[in-house]
């Protein structure tokens, strides 16, 4: 590891300014599970580390019935997990969350960490996207906001301008009757990347017979997560039912653009892409009925 | 006297022998106070660090140090040419015929790379992360060459060479020209093409096992420190201080009493540790002969994977064939070894291991089987538990699955048709001794587990047996009498799991003393004789022999000082459990620590002896049951239940031998599912960390039950047999023939992969 | 080598000042530095655990956490897990069941347990090989060190009854 400068701001100014002019050469640190590696290995090569754990708008993590949940940028996996609101009304975020990594890594790594990572498999990434999240951006200019579909353009890659940090992400209340689930395949029961991971929500009409609107989003088939727009859009005013999963399936299927490398084959991602879609939307389905949704 | 209540009574009665006391080295390991390979720390103490080539078959035009050599905080820099090479190929070590340049070139490359991460200069600097720096200056010119990293591949004439001069040595059929094909060895047992045509069923198969690393989670690490008097002290991690000793004076033509190697404590090892081997430290030595400071070199985990030695991948194909009674009439199969970057086979003997234990467990009249060792642009392959074997068994436990399927019979009653005896005879032409082949696997038919009812769609049971033969090799132990009755026991044998300790249970229940009595310690390469390494399943069995004699010796001269104290002959002394009786003179008693108290004036110190090199040990058969669910949508296998037949023996610490049982099912659980090196077509490894290169994790696994055999083993006391190693030779097949049943298809290839099972069921 | 930060901790209960560079990790720091080298590096990136420790009570593989991120902050590694009065249930629990064979994962392995018996006081098997899951040994098997967890926990139990009786 090169050696880099430290710092801990308190504040958003001085942590943007901290990073102002430093072009590619400083990176924000949160949980650190992926930066230390990066650096670590040589992939990223930094003289300025800017912790932002102190930043109190980066620790929130607060829900409001009316307006929704925020979660800061640097609050870590376990703190969202572990937080009984989320778990009681965003269980599809905490599918996602509560996967990534193993108990050390959940005590360490951040939700806006996974995101900024922008890595194609990153776990709560489909998840954000079906719950509609967006994220809120502090830069030089001022704070902006995009939503979570659009924030990563590329392996690695994010529309954050050098220098702008990630403040938070906020997720919208749900709807009457919505549910969201999230699933991935591994080899083997813990502690892999997601060869595939599929996002779903749904929301049912007044006596949940009828599929009102659903999102679909996938992980790890495509340099970024995707948001399979078409695919849920197939779901709008069907019945819940094994024939609409497979439909739904068959157009997430063709919206995945997966290759072969050495976690897993382009004929076995888009193969899976199909089983998980199917899988997914009967536990979003379930829960959006009321129900407990087995997601393993 | 411990009397725990965890005891064995077994068919004997022993005190220490078969009970479950607390390990002498589990307080310090239990509490962090252990000293491992990396956590050496020396006043002074630099960290080295080696530079590596990035290509996987290359010449060395040139290297230059110069940049690395001044950077700020380097103290020394070293290179092949630093060492005195000895130009003498087929130069006999430990007994175990290698080829010393192959061993120099393989831990600091002269002309030549031939595989990623091979080393070619190495670095000492005030810190770890200065090292790395300062490894990074050094500039080194390559000629790049195509690399080949498939046995198939490198077999093909137009194949790169790894080794120009290199032609293959065989009896039947020695090679005309180089090639990459070091060796190839033959065993024939009576007319194949006789047995085959008396089959009634034959089946046959290609088969593939890729490279797998031991993963012990400790990397290897060392500090050397060459004084200026000369004398060179080096603390390692490695699974034999004696070998590590005599391989050191040759490298560095130094005076073997002028090196003492001190094993520490060590992170797993199975195979990987070996001192025949040497990584670090030579290279570490000649840093700190420099630098004339201390050097600790710790491998990262990458440079684990990518260049200390996994165990080989393998092409094989099989043939057996039999009556439709279920009496198997032949066996033939063709076994292509990766050897790595140098010739191995004959290193690690596994070809002897892997041709003679593949049908060991049968009785077969007629076979052939032919060996290859090929050289492969991936780092030099060694053991991994039982060498070679597990390749082995993952066709030939199918094949007899197969069968077993094909003539309707249940797949343990198949094999006792087929077991074999003491006297039974090998392929190799060698008889099984005194085995329980039959006991396992009437104790495995007989288990809850085999007749528990296993339901459900997708849910299959398999069934493997293997046999490893277990080794003895030289011991060297020594017990000294303190006065207060206690005893000191020093032995050479580097203790990897308990061994310090059932070695120390051996001498007490010969002594009469409990456990607590005797302090139990590894010694180092100055403190006790000269012992061959821990492995081969050898230790409980060999160490503990020489345990047994030396105490033996113990006993007698202290039945010579009661016989002074008492003032009658010796041969009126008896002892018996610890006690001293004559019948002279009214009868009379002491203790132990009695005569202890009185060794002064007897005539000064006890030391127990014993050097030994014990033969005829007893080899070892395993065989495992396992049920698996495997989802039909994704290929993912999930393991239901596990067990684990083995005939152990004499468990000395049934706690021990259930581990050994455990621990090694796991491994091979990872070899079949999860495990593989995996390579691009440039010879680049693709996953050298524990992200991407796969072990179980405790979610991947169920208890592991155990159920231990006795058939006591022969020539040892105690009836004890090797038990380490046979436990990782059934799971791949096993868990075949699991995946069979469930699926109705049958995966050929290591590891078994949802992909795979995907693939051979159709779904992709 | 950039300029060395001072670093102010809590490390098994003792107030502890040390220098480092930024680029040091805690693993790095607890080990090369002060000398505790119960905890232990076998793969530095997150995927073995052998570095676990608790930071302000939660487990955390060291390795990838800075030296300089501890500020403040509170650390237990292996070595505080025993006192003058013997070793900690769990220590004895893994003695006991005969829960260690090489040793070298377990420093990590009884901190990760630790944290889980600190906040449950009966999980299940399959909890107990979830919550452990980012821990490897390749020697056990993991067979005994489940059930010297699972004892431990009842252990623990019984101690908080007897202290409540």
């Amino acid at each position: 590891m090169r050696a880099f400068e430290y710092l801990a701001p308190t504040t958003i100014g001085e942590a943007v300014a901290a990073l102002a002019g430093k072009g590619d050469g400083g990176r924000f640190l949160a949980g650190g599970t992926d930066l230390i590696v990066q650096l670590r290995c040589g992939v990223l090569d930094v003289g300025l580390v800017v912790d932002v754990k102190k930043i109190p708008e980066l620790n929130v993590i607060a829900f409001r019935p009316a307006e929704g949940l925020t979660i800061g940028a640097a609050v870590p996996c376990h703190r969202i997990a572990e937080h009984a609101d989320v778990a009681r009304v965003y269980p599809g975020l905490v599918d996602a969350v509560a996967l990534i990594g193993g108990t050390a890594i959940q005590g360490r790594a951040t939700l806006g960490g996974n995101l900024c990572n922008a890595a194609p498999s990153g776990d709560s990434i489909p998840a954000m996207i079906v719950l509609e999240a967006t994220c809120t951006i502090a830069g030089p200019a001022g704070l902006r906001t995009v939503t979570v579909e659009r924030f990563c353009t590329g392996p690695g890659k994010t529309l954050l301008n050098p220098g702008e940090l990630l403040v938070s992400v906020h997720l919208p209340p749900p709807m009457a009757n919505s549910g969201a689930c999230y699933l991935r395949f591994i080899p083997r029961h813990e502690m892999d990347i997601a060869v595939v991971g599929v996002g779903a929500s749904v929301v049912l009409n007044a006596d949940r017979a009828v599929i009102e609107a659903a999102r679909l989003a996938l992980g790890a088939v495509g340099p970024t997560p995707l948001y399979a727009e078409a695919a849920g859009a197939a779901l709008k005013g069907k019945t819940p039912s094994e024939e609409s999963f497979a439909e739904a399936a068959r157009l997430a299927q063709k919206a995945a653009r997966p290759i072969t490398d050495l976690r897993g084959t382009e004929a076995q991602r888009r193969h899976l892409v199909g089983v998980l879609t199917r899988r997914v939307l009967r536990g979003a389905v379930e829960r959006a009925k009321g129900g407990a949704a087995d997601v393993r | 006297m411990s009397q725990d209540k965890h005891s064995l009574a077994g068919g004997t009665n022993y005190q220490v022998v078969g009970t479950r006391p607390p390990r002498h080295d589990a307080p310090d390991k239990l509490t962090g106070r252990a000293l491992f390979g990396p956590d050496t720390k020396l006043p002074g103490m630099l960290y080295g660090k080696m530079v590596r080539s990035p290509h996987a078959h290359a010449h060395i035009r040139s290297i230059d140090t110069r940049r690395a050599a001044s950077f700020p905080g380097v103290y020394a820099v070293v290179t092949a040419q630093d060492f005195r090479w000895n130009e003498d190929p087929g130069a006999k070590l430990d007994e175990s015929a290698i080829n010393f340049a192959y061993l120099q070139e393989n831990m600091l490359a002269r002309e030549k790379v031939l595989y990623v991460g091979h080393p070619v200069a190495a670095v000492a600097a005030s810190s770890n992360h200065v090292a790395e720096e300062a490894a990074e200056l050094v500039d080194v010119q390559y000629d790049v060459l195509p690399a080949v990293t498939d046995v198939g591949a490198a077999m093909r004439p137009d194949a790169p060479l790894l080794h120009e001069h290199l032609i293959t040595q065989s009896l039947s059929k020695p090679g005309q020209r180089p090639s990459n094909v070091a060796s190839h060895f033959q065993h024939v047992k009576g007319d194949p093409s006789q047995g085959f045509a008396q089959a009634e069923v034959i089946v046959e198969h290609e088969f593939t096992t890729s490279t797998v690393h031991q993963g012990y989670i400790e990397p290897q690490a060392c500090t050397a420190w060459w004084g200026l008097d000369g004398n060179l002290k080096v603390w390692t991690t490695t699974q034999g201080a004696f070998g590590m000793r005599d391989q050191l004076a040759k490298l560095l033509h130094h005076p073997m009493s002028s090196i003492l190697v001190i094993p520490t404590e060590v992170g797993g090892a199975f195979g990987g540790k070996l001192p025949i081997f040497i990584f670090l430290e030579a290279v570490a030595a000649l840093l700190s002969r420099k630098a004339n400071r201390p050097v600790k070199m710790i491998m990262t985990r990458a440079e684990v994977f990518l260049a200390t030695n996994p165990t080989s991948g393998a092409y094989l194909k099989a043939k057996m064939g039999a009556t439709r009674e279920g009496r198997i009439t032949a066996v033939q199969a063709e076994l292509y070894f990766e050897a790595g970057a140098y010739p191995s086979a004959s290193v690690i003997g596994y070809f002897g291991f892997a041709m003679g234990f593949m049908f060991a467990p049968y009785d077969l009249p007629h076979g052939q089987i032919d060996a290859y060792d090929v050289v492969v642009n991936k780092p030099r392959t060694a053991a991994y538990r039982a060498p070679g074997v597990t390749q082995v068994n993952f066709p030939a436990e199918q094949l007899i699955d197969e069968l077993a399927v094909k003539l309707g019979m249940d797949p343990i009653a198949f094999r006792l048709k087929n077991v074999v005896h003491q006297g039974s005879e090998l392929i190799d032409g060698t008889s099984h001794g005194s085995i329980g082949a039959e006991e396992v696997l009437r104790a495995a038919q007989s288990s809850g587990h085999y007749g528990s009812p296993l339901q459900g769609p997708h849910h299959g049971r398999g069934v493997a047996q293997g046999y490893w033969g277990n080794w003895g090799a030289h011991s060297s132990c020594a017990i000294s009498v303190n006065g207060d009755g206690t005893v000191s026991l020093v032995s050479g044998s580097i203790d990897l799991s308990g061994t310090r300790t059932t070695v120390a249970m051996q001498a007490a229940e010969v002594l009469g003393l409990s456990l607590e009595r005797i302090k139990s310690s590894v010694g180092d390469t100055d403190s006790i004789g000269y012992t061959e390494m821990s492995g081969g399943s050898r230790t409980t069995f060999a160490t503990g022999i020489a345990a047994i004699t030396a105490a033996q010796d113990v006993v007698s001269q202290m039945r010579g000082r009661a016989a002074l104290l008492w003032g009658v002959e010796v041969q009126d002394v008896s002892f018996d459990q610890g006690i001293f009786t004559t019948h002279r003179g009214g009868g009379r008693q002491m203790t132990f620590a009695e005569v202890a108290e009185r060794l002064a004036e007897t005539g000064g110190p006890v030391t127990g002896r014993a050097n030994v090199d014990p033969q005829g040990w007893g080899g070892a058969f395993g065989t495992h049951i396992v049920d698996v669910q495997v989802d039909p949508e994704t290929g993912k296998v999930d393991i239901l239940r596990y067990s684990v037949v083995q005939d152990v023996g004499k468990a000395v610490h049934p706690s021990y031998v259930e581990g050994q049982m455990q621990g090694g099912a796991v491994q091979g659980i990872g070899w079949a599912l999860y495990e593989g090196y995996q390579y691009n077509a440039r010879g680049d490894m693709l996953n050298p960390g524990f992200l991407d290169y796969k072990i179980p994790t405790a979610l991947d696994v169920p208890m592991i039950e155990t159920i231990m055999v006795e058939v006591p083993g022969p020539n040892h006391p105690f009836g004890v047999r090797g038990v380490g190693e046979i436990p990782i030779v059934p799971p791949p097949a096993a868990l075949a023939n699991a995946i069979y049943r469930a699926t109705g298809v049958r995966v050929t290839d290591l590891p078994m992969t949802p992909v795979r099972i995907l693939e051979a069921m159709g779904v992709i | 080598m950039s300029a060395k930060t001072r670093v102010n901790a809590k490390i098994n209960g003792e107030q502890v000042e040390f220098l480092c560079e930024p680029r040091q990790s805690l693993l790095e720091c607890l080990r090369d530095i002060l000398g505790l080298t119960g905890s232990k590096e076998g793969c530095n990136d997150g995927n073995c655990g052998a570095c676990s420790v608790l930071l302000n009570g939660r487990v955390v593989n060291s390795c990838l956490v800075l030296g300089v991120e501890v500020q403040g902050q509170e650390v237990i590694t292996v070595e505080g897990l025993a006192d003058w009065r013997g070793l900690h249930p769990l220590q004895q629990a893994f003695l006991d069941h005969a829960a260690l064979q090489c040793g070298y994962c377990i420093p990590g392995i009884l901190i990760a347990s630790k944290a889980l018996l600190d906040r449950e006081t009966n999980p299940s098997e399959e909890r107990i090989r979830t919550w452990l899951a980012g821990n490897l040994c390749r020697c056990t098997g993991y067979d005994k060190i489940v059930r010297a967890v699972q004892d431990a926990a009842a252990r623990l139990k019984q101690a908080r009854r007897e202290v409540n009786s």
